[in-house]
């Protein structure tokens, strides 16, 4: 296990939810869960951040928005969805403006389903994250480069 | 005398201890907000991990302003715990913050342009104080000097208490602490999402946070400086400083600009003067 699991730093970005998982999201903050105790920080800033945690469908407006925050992620890097809609569009898929869940724009890792999504369940979709972050690390680093983070 | 030695332990102890104080700083701010907090580790987890992480470069002159940013922090504290010239320190010191500024400045992020431009406000706001201390210091000691100062008899305390209050407050602006984080924080503040620190990831900005660290460690040895004739004195005086700027930054929410530089010039500017004007009135009453 590398640092990389004991410091996830989480982007949240609601795409087009209810504002239901949102505040479970940020439930998690809270000094009743408060997810700082495995080292968990919101950073609000996508070149920090280790994590992309989406809640809600894409929808036509914001589908270059998501594209966007997860190109600006250095790798290593993770994207959770959180709740129904996110996973698949939920109730909204067959709406004419919802392209769908997040995994049509850019790849998902870690499906949290739930309506709204539990703290509890979040927690765990992190948690479960930190390994597939790990797994991405094993195979970025380049025999030739291992040790120090890559440049582009 | 300058003595090399304590500056390389300066220079190898340093992030340690900085790295320590700031997790200390963590899981209290954890325990005032109710919750469990991090690991006292945590800091150094942070930075290990930042290492690790993709370096995207927005600009080639990063790398540049970045290594100079950290480069002259740890040269200005290697300097001061060497008992070198104390105005020569907080030149260096600023030279390192302008180096901050211009990395913020080189990319062109909206975010990072406030950032750097609330950051040349907070350089405005506490560079005046920190001179007055070092005059403080003169007055009473007759030395620029830091080993002159440290070997002085005198409670520097008694003498300038007016400037140690003043020197606290803008403790507050160069800790990064409420109510003064304006360009940056520790906190999820995000109007301005990161601010000077936008545009830096990975090993950039584990470099920025390395050079935090360096700084916070040189800024409470200054603190000892008004304690330096009794080292108990100073820990204890470091000690409740640095816990008093925890209680600060846990009770207030981020001010704005302008309450930044009216703290910093009039109250703590105030203070400073005051107390230089009256030890220049007593200096024929008191032994100094």
């Amino acid at each position: 296990m590398t640092h990389l699991s004991k410091s996830p730093w989480i982007l949240h970005y609601d795409a087009s939810s209810c504002n239901g998982c949102d505040i479970e999201v940020l439930a998690c903050l809270t000094p009743l869960y408060d997810v700082e105790r495995f080292g968990i920080i919101n950073t609000g800033n996508p070149k920090h951040a280790d994590m992309l945690v989406i809640t809600g469908g894409i929808n036509e407006q914001n589908r270059a928005v998501v594209k966007n925050l997860f190109d600006q992620m250095p790798d290593p890097k993770v994207v959770v969805a959180v709740g129904i809609c996110a996973c698949t569009g939920g109730v909204f898929r067959e709406c004419y403006n919802i392209a769908g869940g997040v995994d049509c724009i850019i790849p998902v890792d870690v499906y949290v389903p739930g309506c709204a999504a539990r703290p509890e369940s979040i927690i765990d979709g992190i948690v479960r994250a930190l390994s597939v972050l790990e797994e991405k690390k094993a195979k970025l680093v380049k025999p030739e480069r291992a040790g120090s983070g890559g440049e582009r | 005398m300058i003595m090399v030695e304590y500056a390389l332990l300066f220079i190898v102890l340093a992030p340690f201890v900085g790295g320590l104080v700031a997790g200390i700083d963590r899981k209290l701010t954890a325990r005032m907000q109710g919750r469990v907090g991090p690991p006292l580790l945590q800091p150094f987890y942070d930075v290990g991990k930042l290492f690790q992480k993709e370096q995207i470069v927005v600009t080639p002159s990063q790398h540049f302003y970045i290594l100079s940013y950290l480069v002259f922090i740890v040269a200005s504290g290697a300097l001061f715990f060497a008992g070198g010239d104390l105005l020569l320190v907080i030149f260096a010191f600023t030279l390192a913050h302008i180096f901050l500024v211009l990395g913020a400045y080189s990319s062109y992020s909206p975010y990072s342009f406030i950032g750097a431009e609330r950051e040349l406000i907070q350089i405005i706001a506490y560079e005046p104080m920190i001179i007055l201390a070092a005059v403080g210091m003169y007055m009473v000691t007759k030395s620029f000097f830091v080993w002159e100062i440290m070997a002085s008899s005198l409670p520097l305390i008694l003498y300038l208490p007016g400037v140690f209050l003043g020197f606290l407050m803008v403790l507050t602006i160069k800790l990064r602490k409420s109510p003064f984080d304006l360009s940056t924080s520790h906190h999820a503040h995000q109007e301005i999402v990161k601010g000077v620190t936008t545009e830096f990831s990975g090993p950039m900005l584990a470099r920025v946070e390395i050079a935090h660290w360096y700084e916070n460690v040189f800024l409470l040895g200054f603190i000892y400086l008004f304690f330096a004739w009794n080292p108990v004195y100073g820990i204890i005086a470091i000690i409740v400083a640095y816990l008093l700027e925890i209680l600060i930054d846990n009770t207030f929410s981020r001010g704005t600009w302008k309450f930044t530089l009216k703290s910093a010039w009039i109250i703590a500017g105030m203070m400073g003067l005051v107390n230089l004007g009256v030890l220049y009135y007593l200096s024929g009453v008191v032994p100094v």
